[in-house]
């Protein structure tokens, strides 16, 4: 109705385009706003679990402080490194930002609130989001540095290998709903039965992987040797300051929150209540999005830097042989009409 | 056989990691140990070794004597002191400087001093905005000294049993 509204004053088309420009916009600020309460709140969990209270100096308990460092961030300068390759150096950075952002394009929040409901809505999902190590990549290349540029590697290796093992779990969300809907996908968990009928309870070790790789995909402790500053300083942003080094910031903290909600719409049931009576909501999805962020946070406390011929083995011939197994079991499960669900 | 099966449910089933996770979210919800320092303070030992002072004698007359031990025992070379006679016949000090950005706060000072003159005050939120702001002159130290008398010389006094 508002594209109506807006018809006679802008023409058809420009009338739906501002349309849609108003819905990613209505999806991008609350996104870019929770990036900056998820950098807060990391560095008060972290805080939490070392005993300390964490950050709780700039505004009422801290609540203006990722504002003041945004502010910080976007006031210094710019360094471009000699040798650098200029073109590339400036937009790495915005080639991992953009696939974080374009993959909220598809997310459903509640039933018929998403700004495209396509059908292949998991696979655009996959797609955009293997993306992101591009800008991974091209930043580690073109600052023509050598930890930036181990870094890098590092990272695409370690992107590949996770890739899969996620392809598969998700495609064992995908035996169990028959579509690649994301909507259709959080119905199908729709039960009188409540929470038992997500697909977190069948699919708990394919949960469990998904969820794994998703840190290692979001290169976060304890897979974050693409960073791994004890090492090689900061990895692929080594060279990056000022708003550069922002956009990063900003690409890995989406990234975490759409792994999240991925989590929170395909294992947890999305807006779906976990109780039968009580009314299905936006807030659901939030919670879960929530409790699941919390977890990185958890992880990223608790647990140090896994070597890199560790993360390898465990990519390679754990992950994807346990997902590839549990593909079968299902599989045959579900062909021989012994699948409860 | 038994052994290999009990190590792969421990790998599978996450234990170890789990047990990680336990010990970290038992610490996330314990009290935390962070003093918010303008507003809380750790207690103070009464021989903390702070920022430097010159005492008198209740008299008003200085207390240093320009023996000039403590310069020869100052590690990091801090002290200076210049001293002639003073129109009574007793020596003083002209000069005590201290260079608090050389000073180590090792304490030799206070110990080598026969008249307990220059002591070290419990005082450690002092600061310079310029170069040069923190080399104190005899004047600021007697200051210092002056305006925290009360608790120097009841620091002293508690501590005098263990001397």
């Amino acid at each position: 109705m508002i594209v109506d509204f807006l018809t006679p004053y802008l023409g058809d088309q420009l009338a739906y385009f501002s349309w849609t420009l108003i819905k990613v916009l209505a999806i991008l600020i609350p996104v870019t706003l929770c990036v900056a309460y998820l950098t807060l709140a990391e560095r008060k969990v972290i805080g939490f679990i070392q005993l300390r209270l964490g950050p709780n100096r700039v505004g009422p308990k801290g609540l203006l402080q990722p504002f003041a460092d945004v502010l910080k961030l976007l006031t210094k300068e710019i360094i471009i490194p000699n040798g650098a390759n200029k073109f590339l150096f400036v937009i790495a950075p915005m080639l991992s930002l953009m696939p974080a952002l374009a993959a909220w394009a598809v997310m459903p929040f509640a039933d018929g609130l998403v700004l495209s409901n396509i059908d292949a809505g998991l696979l655009y999902v996959l797609a955009i989001t293997s993306m992101g190590v591009y800008g991974v990549i091209v930043a580690g290349w073109a600052s023509n540095s050598k930890y930036a540029l181990i870094g890098a590697m590092r990272s695409g290796a370690q992107i590949v290998a996770y890739e899969i093992a996620m392809g598969f779990a998700l495609v064992c969300v995908l035996m169990m709903s028959g579509s690649l809907n994301l909507t259709t996908i959080v119905e199908t968990q729709r039960t009188s039965l409540g929470f038992l009928g997500w697909n977190l309870i069948p699919l708990f070790p394919m949960f469990v992987v998904y969820f794994i790789s998703g840190v290692a995909e979001t290169n976060r402790a304890p897979f974050d040797v693409a960073e791994g500053e004890s090492e090689i300083v900061a990895g692929f942003h080594v060279e990056y300051s000022g708003t550069t080094f922002a956009v990063f910031f900003l690409a890995e903290y989406a990234n975490m929150i759409l792994i999240a909600a991925l989590a929170s719409l395909m294992f947890l049931g999305g807006w779906l209540s976990p109780i039968p009576g009580i009314p299905d909501g936006f807030g659901w999805l939030a919670a879960k999005v929530a409790f699941m962020l919390f977890f990185f946070l958890w992880f990223r406390a608790t647990f140090p830097r896994y070597r890199y011929d560790q993360i390898m083995r465990l990519g390679w011939k754990v992950f994807i042989p346990v997902t590839i197994v549990w593909l079968v079991l299902i599989g045959v499960l579900m062909r021989m009409d012994w699948w409860p669900w | 056989m038994f052994g290999f099966i009990r190590d792969a449910s421990k790998t599978f089933l996450l234990t170890e990691l789990r047990k990680g996770l336990m010990l970290t979210l038992k610490y996330f919800f314990a009290p935390k140990i962070t003093v918010q320092f303008p507003e809380e303070k750790t207690p103070q030992s009464s021989r903390f070794r702070g920022l430097h002072a010159l005492r008198r004698y209740p008299n008003g007359e200085e207390r240093c004597i320009g023996c000039k031990l403590c310069e020869a025992v100052c590690p990091a070379l801090a002290i200076t002191i210049e001293s002639e006679q003073r129109d009574d016949g007793s020596r003083r000090t002209t000069r005590y400087d201290i260079d608090l950005t050389k000073c180590i706060f090792c304490g030799f000072c206070e110990e080598s001093c026969p008249v307990d003159s220059i002591v070290e005050t419990r005082v450690f939120e002092y600061h310079g905005e310029q170069r040069g702001d923190l080399v104190y002159t005899k004047e600021m130290l007697l200051a210092v000294g002056d305006r925290y008398e009360d608790e120097i010389a009841e620091d002293r006094e508690s501590d005098a049993k263990y001397r």
